[in-house]
C-alpha cells in the first residue's frame, strides 16, 4: 500500500489527476482553486495557466478532442466566463476525458457572489461530482475523469472554499494510469456544433445523462452512513460532515453526485423516515430537485443559503430554527500592504473626486474606508464597459470626472475586449484607462500572466506589452509612468486627459511589493523581453 | 496511549505572523503521531495584514474540519488584539496560550513567536519533544532550523 499523506483538497485533486494520466491542467488563478494547479506543477504535471478561463477550458478540451486527459480549473465565477465552451463541449462530447474543477465559494471569503455551480451542471447536462474531504477530492478526481473517459463527457468537480482549503489524510491508490498516447480522429458531425448536427447530439447528451443516472443510482459516489429509521438526512459536500457530527444517530445519505441525481435511491431513503431533511450549503439544489421528483423534503429558513454551514448552523437546520444567529466577530479586514503602488493612484483619483469604475484585484480593496475611492466592482474586466457607459450618459460635467481602473492580469483576462469597444464607440467626451501593472496576480499569490513575460512555472516566455496592445488597438495616447517615483507626472496626465476628448491609457507600473524580489530574481536568471 | 476525543485547536494572529506556518508543523506533528487530523485554514487575502485563524482537530476520527461554538480546547492568540474575537470559542476550561507571555522573554527572532507558542502548546499534549523538532527541521530551510528550534525550546520551557 502507498504511505498516506497530509494534503488540502486542492493538493489532493493535484495529485488525483496526476495519477488519473492527466495529460494537461490549465486554468486561471482564483480563490479558492489557485493552487490545484500549482500543486499539478510541482508534482510534474504539465500545467499552465491561460489568459482567462474561457480560453483554458478550450484548450483543455483541444486536449480532450486529441484522445488525452485534461483537467481545467477555476473559481465559481471564472464558470461563467468558460460557460459558453461547457454548455456546448456538453453536446459534442470528447475523446480522451475532461474534468472542469471549480471551487465555490459559500461565505464569499474572498468572491463576489455566492453562486451555486451545480445549477451548471444541470442546465448544461454535465454530470457534477462533489467531494466532501481531502481523501474524496483524491477518489473523486479519479472518478471523474473515469467518468468521463467512459461517457466521453466533460465532467465538473465541484469544490467549496472549505474543502479546497481543509488540510487531511489522504490515501492515495497505487493503481496509477499513465497518460493515453493522444492521436487525431476526424469526427466532423460530432465536433462542428452546426445545428444539424449539434440536434443528433443533443439527443445524445440526453441519452448519455440517463446511462448516468442509472449508474449513479446502484454504483455511484453514495454513501449510506447507519442511524435511525426514524430520521433521515440528504447531503452533499462538506455539509455531510458538519451533519454527521452534529446529529450521529439520524440515517445519513451522502450524495457523492448531485447531478444526475438517484432519485430511487433517494426516495427509497426517505421512505418511512418521520423526520427528513435536507442539509446543503448554497443554494436549495437538492431540495428543488429531490421535491420535483416527489420527495417530501422541507424547505430550510432561507438564511441557510447564505454563508457557510457549520455543526451549529446545521443542529438550527434540524431543529428548523430560524431566529436570527449571532454575528460572528468579524476580524481585522485585509487592506493594502503599507505603500502598495496601487494606493499612490487611487490616492490622487480620490483627490479630485474621480468616478472609479474598478475591477477585481488587490486594488478593490481601495473600495473601503479609509480610502473609499472605488465606485464600482462587478466581475473581471467590467471597469472598461462599465465607465464607458457611465460617459456616454452622464452630464458632461460629471462624465470627465469617469475613470476606468483595472490590474494587469484582469486586463489580459478581459480588458481587451473592453479596449476594443472604447476605441469602436467612444463617449463624446472621450475616455481614461488607467492600467494598474504590478507585474503579477497580486490577490490570489502572484501568479503569472501573459503581460509578465513568465509562464506558470516562471519560465520565460514572450512578453505581451499592454501599452503596445492598446496603441495597435487604436488608442492614441499611451503613457507609461511609474505611480511611486513619477506621480506628479501621472496626476497632471491624469488632469490633462479629463479634459480632452480623447481616448487615454495610462499603464501604472511598478512591481507588486510582496512580488518585487522574487520578479527580481527570476529576472536575473532569465530575462525577459523586452 | 492515544486519545480517542476530538481535541481542538485554534491558531489565531494577522497575515504574515506564520500563522498557517505553525498550524502546519502542528497538523503535520499530529499526522505523524498517527492521529486522524483535520487542519481548516481561510486564505485568500491573509497576505495584507487581515486576520487569519487555523482550525486544527485530531483524535480517532475527525468529521467537520471548523471546530463548533466553544468547543476549543487550545486557543493559541499570536496577535493579541485578536483575543476578543475568539475568547467565546473557547470551551469552559479551555486553555488560552496568548503572545503576550513571551512580551518580556528574549526570543532568538520575534519573527519566530508562532514557533515558541506551540512550543508552549507541547506541554500538553502527548508527543514527545523529537517529533516536534524533527517536523521543525523539515519545514524550515536550513539557516531558519537553530532560531526555530530555540524559539520552540523557549516556550516549551516557559515558567507556566
Ligand atoms: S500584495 Fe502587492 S498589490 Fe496587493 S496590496 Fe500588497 S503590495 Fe499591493
Amino acid at each position: 500500500m502507498t504511505t498516506q499523506l497530509l494534503l488540502s483538497g486542492n493538493e489532493a485533486i493535484a495529485l488525483g489527476a496526476l495519477h488519473a494520466g492527466c495529460a494537461r491542467g490549465t486554468g486561471y488563478p482564483g480563490t479558492p482553486s489557485t493552487e490545484i494547479l500549482e500543486h499539478y506543477d510541482r508534482l510534474g504535471g504539465a500545467a499552465e495557466w491561460a489568459p482567462n478561463e474561457k480560453v483554458a477550458a478550450e484548450v483543455a478540451l483541444g486536449v480532450a478532442f486529441a484522445g488525452a486527459r485534461a483537467m481545467v480549473t477555476m473559481k465559481h465565477v471564472g464558470l461563467n466566463v468558460a460557460a459558453d465552451v461547457l454548455f456546448t463541449c456538453a453536446y459534442s462530447g470528447i475523446q480522451g476525458a475532461l474534468v472542469f474543477v471549480v471551487a465555490d465559494d459559500p461565505g464569499l471569503a474572498s468572491s463576489q457572489d455566492e453562486q451555486d455551480t451545480r445549477r451548471y451542471g444541470l442546465a448544461a447536462g454535465v454530470p457534477v461530482i462533489e467531494p466532501s474531504d481531502s481523501q474524496e477530492s483524491y477518489d473523486f478526481t479519479r472518478l471523474a475523469f473515469t467518468l468521463s473517459a467512459r461517457w466521453k463527457i466533460p465532467v465538473i468537480l465541484r469544490m467549496t472554499t472549505r474543502v479546497s482549503h481543509t488540510t487531511a489524510i489522504v490515501q492515495p491508490s497505487d493503481k496509477i494510469e499513465a497518460p493515453i498516447s493522444p492521436h487525431f480522429v476526424r469526427d466532423i458531425p460530432g465536433r462542428v456544433m452546426i445545428p444539424g448536427h449539434a440536434r443528433i447530439k443533443h439527443r445524445e447528451l440526453r441519452a448519455k445523462l440517463r446511462d448516468i443516472q442509472d449508474w449513479c443510482e446502484t454504483e455511484g459516489p453514495n454513501q449510506l452512513l447507519p442511524g435511525t429509521p426514524a430520521m433521515g438526512i440528504v447531503s452533499c459536500g462538506v455539509a455531510s460532515q458538519h451533519a454527521r457530527e452534529a446529529c450521529p444517530e439520524a440515517s445519513l445519505l451522502k450524495l457523492g453526485m448531485t447531478y444526475p441525481l438517484p432519485f430511487k435511491l433517494i426516495l427509497g431513503f426517505l421512505e418511512n423516515k418521520s423526520q427528513r431533511f435536507v442539509v446543503e450549503e448554497n443554494d436549495p439544489f437538492l431540495v428543488e430537485q429531490i421535491r420535483a421528483a416527489g420527495g417530501d423534503v422541507p424547505w430550510n429558513p432561507e438564511q441557510y443559503r447564505m454563508g457557510e454551514l457549520n455543526v451549529e448552523r446545521v443542529r438550527r437546520i434540524l431543529k428548523g430554527d430560524s431566529t436570527p444567529e449571532p454575528v460572528p466577530a468579524r476580524g481585522r479586514p485585509p487592506r493594502l500592504c503599507n505603500a502598495c503602488p496601487h494606493g499612490y493612484v487611487f490616492d490622487m483619483l480620490k483627490k479630485h473626486d474621480c468616478i472609479v469604475a474598478g475591477d477585481i484585484g488587490c486594488y478593490t480593496l481601495a473600495a473601503l474606508p479609509p480610502l473609499s475611492a472605488m465606485d464600482s466592482q462587478i466581475c473581471m474586466g467590467a471597469s472598461i464597459g462599465v465607465g464607458l457607459g457611465l460617459r456616454h450618459v452622464l452630464p458632461e460635467a460629471e462624465a470627465r470626472r469617469v475613470v476606468s481602473v483595472i490590474g494587469d492580469s484582469t486586463f489580459m483576462h478581459s480588458g481587451l475586449t473592453g479596449v476594443a469597444e472604447m476605441v469602436f464607440n467612444p463617449p463624446p467626451t472621450g475616455h481614461v484607462l488607467i492600467v494598474l501593472d504590478n507585474l503579477t496576480t497580486a490577490m490570489t499569490g502572484q501568479q503569472e500572466h501573459p503581460a509578465t513575460g513568465r509562464k506558470l512555472d516562471h519560465t520565460p516566455t514572450t512578453r505581451i506589452l499592454i501599452e503596445d496592445v492598446v496603441k495597435a488597438m487604436g488608442v492614441k495616447t499611451v503613457l507609461v509612468l511609474d505611480p511611486v517615483r513619477q506621480l506628479a507626472e501621472l496626476e497632471s496626465a491624469v488632469m490633462k486627459a479629463l479634459q480632452s476628448n480623447d481616448l487615454t491609457v495610462i499603464v501604472a507600473r511598478q512591481p507588486c511589493l510582496l512580488a518585487a524580489g522574487r520578479i527580481r530574481s527570476y529576472e536575473k536568471s532569465s530575462p525577459t523581453n523586452p | 496511549m492515544k486519545t480517542k476525543k476530538t481535541t481542538n485547536i485554534r491558531i489565531t494572529g494577522l497575515g504574515g505572523m506564520g500563522i498557517l506556518k505553525g498550524s502546519q508543523i502542528l497538523a503535520e506533528v499530529l499526522f505523524q503521531a498517527g492521529y486522524d487530523v483535520k487542519k481548516a485554514e481561510v486564505h485568500g487575502m491573509s497576505q495584507r495584514g487581515g486576520s487569519v485563524a487555523s482550525d486544527i482537530r485530531f483524535g480517532e476520527k475527525i468529521l467537520s474540519p471548523m471546530i463548533p461554538a466553544s468547543e476549543t480546547d487550545f486557543l493559541l492568540v499570536v496577535a493579541p488584539e485578536e483575543i476578543e474575537i475568539h475568547r467565546g470559542a473557547l470551551r469552559p476550561g479551555g486553555i488560552l496560550i496568548n503572545a503576550q507571555s513571551f512580551d518580556t522573554v528574549p526570543l532568538p527572532n520575534r519573527k519566530s513567536l508562532n514557533i515558541a507558542m506551540l512550543g508552549v502548546l507541547s506541554r500538553h499534549l502527548d508527543i514527545p519533544v523529537e517529533a516536534w523538532q524533527k517536523v521543525i527541521r523539515t519545514v524550515f530551510p536550513e539557516k531558519l532550523q537553530a532560531v526555530n528550534l530555540e524559539a520552540f525550546e523557549t516556550g516549551r520551557r516557559l515558567p507556566q
